[in-house]
Formats: structure tokens, C-alpha cells, sequence
């Protein structure tokens, strides 16, 4: 299939993202606002097609654990929750990090905490981003702003997560997952055959083969010092994924007075708002992590140099901003304006808190 | 002939290839390193070794991918079913079997064991129920019997405290899902060969696509119930197996 355009939800579309990706399997436990995910797989049925294996579980905690299941086996498997759901999978995405699995997370995130609202948050950011699980870990954390990166993002997080043997997460919201937008899909890719899982993925349990040992995936290691080495492992691995994968999207910070710091459907308020803002002559910048770890503390580091503030404008009480101001490390001002429990900024109400709190 | 008894052809029994040579963790009078022989004999047997992808608990059984020489997948607590099902879906000409204790099984996985049956997943379960948490010290377990003292239950379990012994092969047996649901043991050689019997049928059914297969093992815990290996087996007979009651459940 060549490329091809539609117009289509978020939630839709990480769905068809997935077969076209190749992808191996689904596991997923329906919640508000990303059951469309699943619906979608459902109706498209790609066990028919592709030979996708789709499966409703009993709950979150199983769909998490079906996917350690499937990633072992080196097979490219994901799910998808928002939210709650997220909270119940914690413990899964440690052991996935602890016995590194490459598998593909999406939280469509809702307003918290506990059952909290079905509207759409960024709340999530700290569970996320600082590790939502036990144990020292990063999780490679993608953050959409439009229905074309949910797309985007499915087989940039599935690469990366197989380059590093270790989960990634897409942390969308309820406005990306919920919104219809236009879309072009890539061009669909077979899934791998089980010979060139066994070539690309010589640790899965596919079945010894008399040529190699047995492969065991555990995170478990009660020797001390050898699970001490593990653990300098992924922290080299985690150095590494900092030093080669930061992504973000600069708009007109060169000349800016101010910058906007913005994930996902904050960073579309935002860049409405600078564009409010500069028609009444202030200018104002957007830095727009696409990566939220590795975040890409070294251009707000440069801007922070020349410009009078940083307004992180977030769906929450404040978190990125704590990695904002470790990145600006007292050098300028930085404050934070947020909406909380499910409700969405307008571009006007961000331009008047800029204004209040910088007096610009 | 020679008399020499290491001569090979006069050797009438051997480890099973599969099993190798790391020293064994488990105590003793344990049941779980008969259990492991059994299943590397028959895995050998039906010539899975290149084809089996087992799944190991939480639990003294943690470290059974030590000592069984095929792919393991180690499991969270509980987690077993949910693992192996995702393994089998994605790999269906494989052997996808858990190894389970009770507190793995019967407590924190209760939810992933009912739903893993109920959908009838193509695999199979062998659960060690020795009625203790052996791993980490002694405590109660869901299938710990009344009156039956544990660390956590130092006086004995009392049902108004701690509910009843759980018999969760009985639940599984009324499951539509389920092929086989079998109870034995390995205190006896009878025992054991009647155990294997029933693995290997639980592994056929797993290949054949037959649905799910529980053989539990009524086992001793002789750290756990604080008797020797043998007082350990009087004990299981004189009061394991009237709670849990040998033979098959079901087999269709």
C-alpha cells in the first residue's frame, strides 16, 4: 500500500499506525477517552490481514503483562489506557524496563487523580517522565501535538524501543486522542517473520535452538553486585538515549523576549497565543519538547541566556516545569500557568497570564 | 556384559538431558525438584525442547529457569497466565506452559488464572500447592488449611479471620475454557508416575489447541511446615488430601 491520506481521530489512528507498522500484537482493557484504540483494531480486524493478534484482558494489570509476554518473544506488541489505567500498569513497565523489553505504551491522558474526569489533563507528566514504577529508570516518553504525529510517533516509538531494548511511552491526552484531523500513513511494512525476530532479537524466548543456551528475560538478580552492573547497564543506556534521541520543535525564539514551554495540546494553545501576544508586541517564542525524556534541556539552557522569562503552560498543578527550571538553573525567570481537572486553556487566558506573571 | 555398573549399557535410570547441572536451590523433601524432573523428561520425550517457551512464577519457583534447559519468561507475581497467553497467541506452534505456586495462582493472580482459563487459552499450568508461602518464610497462603499454623497465622487459620482454604482447581474445573483439571502428587513412585501422566496429557492438549490444563501437585513444604522430608508426606497424606482430594476433575 503507498501513502495515503484520511481524516481520522487520534485514537483511530495510533490503531491504524499499528497494523501498517507491522506490529505483532495489541493488549489493551477499554477506558474513556482512548477505547476507540481498541474498537478500531477490533473492526479492522488484522488477524485476518496482517496476522496482528488484538485481545481484550480482564484488566489493565493482565494487558501490561501480555505485552512483557509478547515483547519477550521479540515481537513489536503495545497497549493502550489513559490515565487509571496507567496507574494499574506501573508495576508491568518496571519489569519491562528491569528485564529490557522494547514494547509501545500510549497513555491518552485524563484529568486526575483517582477516577478523577474523563477530560483531557497532562497530569501524567511526573508518572510518567521521573517513573511512575519501583526502581531506577527513563521511560522514552513521545508527546503528539497532532493527530499526524499520534501516526508518527507509533513507529518512531517502536524503533526506539527496539534500538534500546526498552519501553516507550506516546504520553498524548484526550484532545489529541479525541480530535479528527488529516493524516497521511506511511506505507505499510510486513510483519517480521520469525527468523528475522530470531536474527534481530537473539535474547527472545522463541524456543532453544540447538545452536545457542536457553534465553531467560527476568529482572530478578539477588546478587548484589551483579545487580549493580545491571543497573549501571541502563544507565549507560539511558545516557546514551539522552545524548542521541532529545527531540523538540523551536518557533520563533530567536527574537523572543519570551518563551512558551508546551507538550502536546498545550504547545497548539501556545503557538495561537505567541501569535495573540506578538500582535501586541511582545515577542514571544515556543520551545515544544516532542521528547519529554530525554527533555531537551540544552536549547532552553541557550535560550535561557538571553530571553526575560520562561512560561511553562501546562494541563496540571506544574511538573515540566521543575525540568524547565533545572534546565534555565537560575539564570532567568521561569513560572508556570495551568488549567487543571480536565479543563482546556484558551490562547487569550495564556497571553493574560504571561502578562501577569512576567508584567510585560 | 560387564559388571561395571557406570558402564552405559548398564544404566537403567539418568537425569533428563534437559535438566542441567546447577546446583538445585530447593530444600530437601522439596516437591518442586520432582515436579522439574518430570517436566524435562517429558519434554524431551514429545521433542519440544526446541519448541517450549515456559513461563516462571514468583515463588520458591522463581529460579525454575535455572535448572530446566529450555526459554523462560519470568513472570511478575501472579502474572504467569496473562504472560503465557500473550507468548501462546503470538506463538501458537509453540509450548507455552506456567509453572505456578498457590500464592502466585491462588491469591495475587486469582484474576489473570480465571480469565486465562475462561478464554481457554492453548496452555498449560502445573500448581504447586503446598499450602505456605515457602519463599519468603512460612506465611499463609490461600490454600493454607484450617487450623493450619503458618508465620502469619502463628495459632492456626481461622476461617472467621482468614476465610477458608481456597480450592481454586474446583473453580477452574467449572470453566468452559478448561480441558483438564487434574490433582496429584509426588510423595510415591506410583505418585509420581501417575503426575507424569497427567503433565504430559496437559502438554498434548496445550499442542493440540484443546484449551487450557491445570495439573495441581499436592506438595510438601517440609521448611515451611517445619517436619522432616518424611514426617512431611505423612503429614500431606494425613491432611492435605482429604482438603484436596486426588484424581481428575475434569478431562474431556
Amino acid at each position: 500500500m503507498s501513502e495515503e491520506i484520511f481524516l481520522m481521530k487520534g485514537n483511530e489512528a495510533i490503531a491504524h499506525a499499528a497494523i501498517r507498522y507491522g506490529a505483532d500484537g495489541y493488549f489493551g482493557y477499554p477506558i474513556t477517552p482512548q477505547s476507540e484504540v481498541m474498537e478500531t483494531l477490533m473492526d479492522e480486524a488484522p488477524w485476518e490481514t496482517t496476522g496482528m493478534v488484538v485481545l481484550q484482558a480482564e484488566s489493565e494489570t493482565s494487558s501490561i503483562n501480555m505485552v512483557y509476554g509478547g515483547a519477550a518473544c521479540g515481537k513489536a506488541v503495545m497497549t493502550s489506557s489513559s490515565s487509571p489505567g496507567m496507574s494499574l500498569m506501573q508495576e508491568g513497565v518496571s519489569y519491562l524496563v528491569g528485564a529490557e523489553l522494547p514494547c509501545l505504551l500510549v497513555n491518552v491522558m485524563r484529568g486526575g487523580p483517582g477516577l478523577g474526569t474523563i477530560q483531557p489533563s497532562q497530569a501524567d507528566y511526573f508518572q510518567t517522565v521521573k517513573g511512575g514504577g519501583h526502581g531506577d529508570y527513563k521511560l522514552i516518553t513521545l508527546a503528539p501535538s497532532s493527530v499526524q504525529e499520534m501516526v508518527d510517533f507509533v513507529s518512531l516509538g517502536f524503533d526506539l524501543a527496539f534500538k534500546y531494548r526498552t519501553p516507550a511511552i506516546i504520553l498524548s491526552d484526550g484532545v489529541i486522542g479525541q480530535m479528527m484531523e488529516k493524516v497521511v500513513f506511511p506505507p505499510s511494512r510486513p510483519r517480521r517473520t520469525e527468523e528475522e525476530i530470531r536474527k534481530q532479537c537473539p535474547w527472545a524466548t522463541l524456543g532453544r535452538t540447538p545452536d545457542r543456551k536457553a534465553n531467560v528475560i527476568t529482572s530478578l538478580e539477588l546478587d548484589s553486585s551483579i545487580m549493580e552492573e545491571n543497573n549501571n547497564r541502563f544507565q549507560a543506556k539511558f545516557k546514551k538515549i539522552e545524548e542521541n534521541e532529545t527531540l523538540f520543535e523551536e518557533v520563533n525564539c530567536e527574537d523572543a523576549d519570551y518563551i512558551f514551554v508546551a507538550f502536546g495540546s498545550a504547545a497548539r494553545i501556545c503557538q495561537k497565543a505567541a501569535e495573540l501576544a506578538r500582535k501586541e508586541g511582545i515577542k514571544v517564542g515556543l520551545i515544544r519538547p516532542i521528547t519529554l525524556w530525554p527533555f531537551p534541556s540544552a536549547v532552553i539552557a541557550k535560550y535561557a541566556e538571553k530571553v526575560k522569562g520562561f512560561l511553562s503552560v501546562e494541563m496540571n498543578a506544574g511538573q515540566m516545569v521543575e525540568d524547565v527550571r533545572l534546565a534555565v538553573n537560575g539564570k532567568t525567570k521561569v513560572d508556570h500557568y495551568g488549567r487543571l481537572g480536565g479543563i482546556v486553556p484558551t490562547p487569550n487566558e495564556v497571553v493574560v497570564a504571561l502578562k501577569d506573571k512576567f508584567g510585560c | 556384559m560387564s559388571n561395571n555398573i557406570i558402564d552405559p549399557a548398564n544404566m537403567i535410570y539418568t537425569k533428563p538431558e534437559l535438566m542441567n547441572d546447577n546446583q538445585m536451590h530447593y530444600c530437601p523433601g522439596c516437591s518442586h525438584g520432582v515436579v522439574h524432573k518430570l517436566i524435562a523428561e517429558i519434554i524431551d520425550e514429545m521433542g519440544l525442547r526446541e519448541k517450549t517457551i515456559a513461563v516462571a512464577p514468583v515463588g520458591c519457583a522463581v529460579f525454575a529457569y535455572n535448572y530446566i534447559d529450555v526459554d523462560w519468561v519470568e513472570a511478575a507475581h501472579g502474572r504467569a497466565p496473562a504472560v503465557a497467553t500473550a507468548v501462546k497467541r503470538l506463538n501458537p506452534d509453540k509450548l507455552v506452559f506456567t509453572y505456578q505456586g498457590d500464592g502466585d495462582l491462588a491469591a495475587i493472580g486469582t484474576a489473570e488464572t480465571i480469565h486465562a482459563a475462561n478464554r481457554g487459552e492453548n496452555i498449560a499450568t502445573i500448581f504447586i500447592n503446598n499450602g505456605i508461602y515457602g519463599m519468603t518464610g512460612g506465611q499463609m497462603a490461600p490454600t493454607t488449611l484450617e487450623h493450619m499454623k503458618t508465620a502469619t497465622c502463628p495459632n492456626g487459620r481461622d476461617i472467621h479471620l482468614n476465610g477458608y482454604p481456597l480450592k481454586i482447581t474446583d473453580l477452574l474445573a467449572q470453566l468452559p475454557g478448561v480441558c483438564l483439571v487434574t490433582r496429584q502428587s509426588v510423595h510415591t513412585a506410583a505418585a509420581v508416575k501417575k503426575t507424569k501422566k497427567m503433565i504430559r496429557k496437559a502438554f498434548e492438549n496445550a499442542m493440540e489447541g484443546k484449551g487450557e490444563s491445570i495439573v495441581e501437585v499436592v506438595s510438601t513444604c517440609n521448611s515451611g511446615w517445619k517436619l522432616s522430608p518424611a514426617a512431611s508426606n505423612d503429614w500431606m497424606v494425613e491432611n492435605m488430601f482429604p482438603a484436596y482430594p486426588l484424581g481428575d476433575l475434569k478431562n474431556i
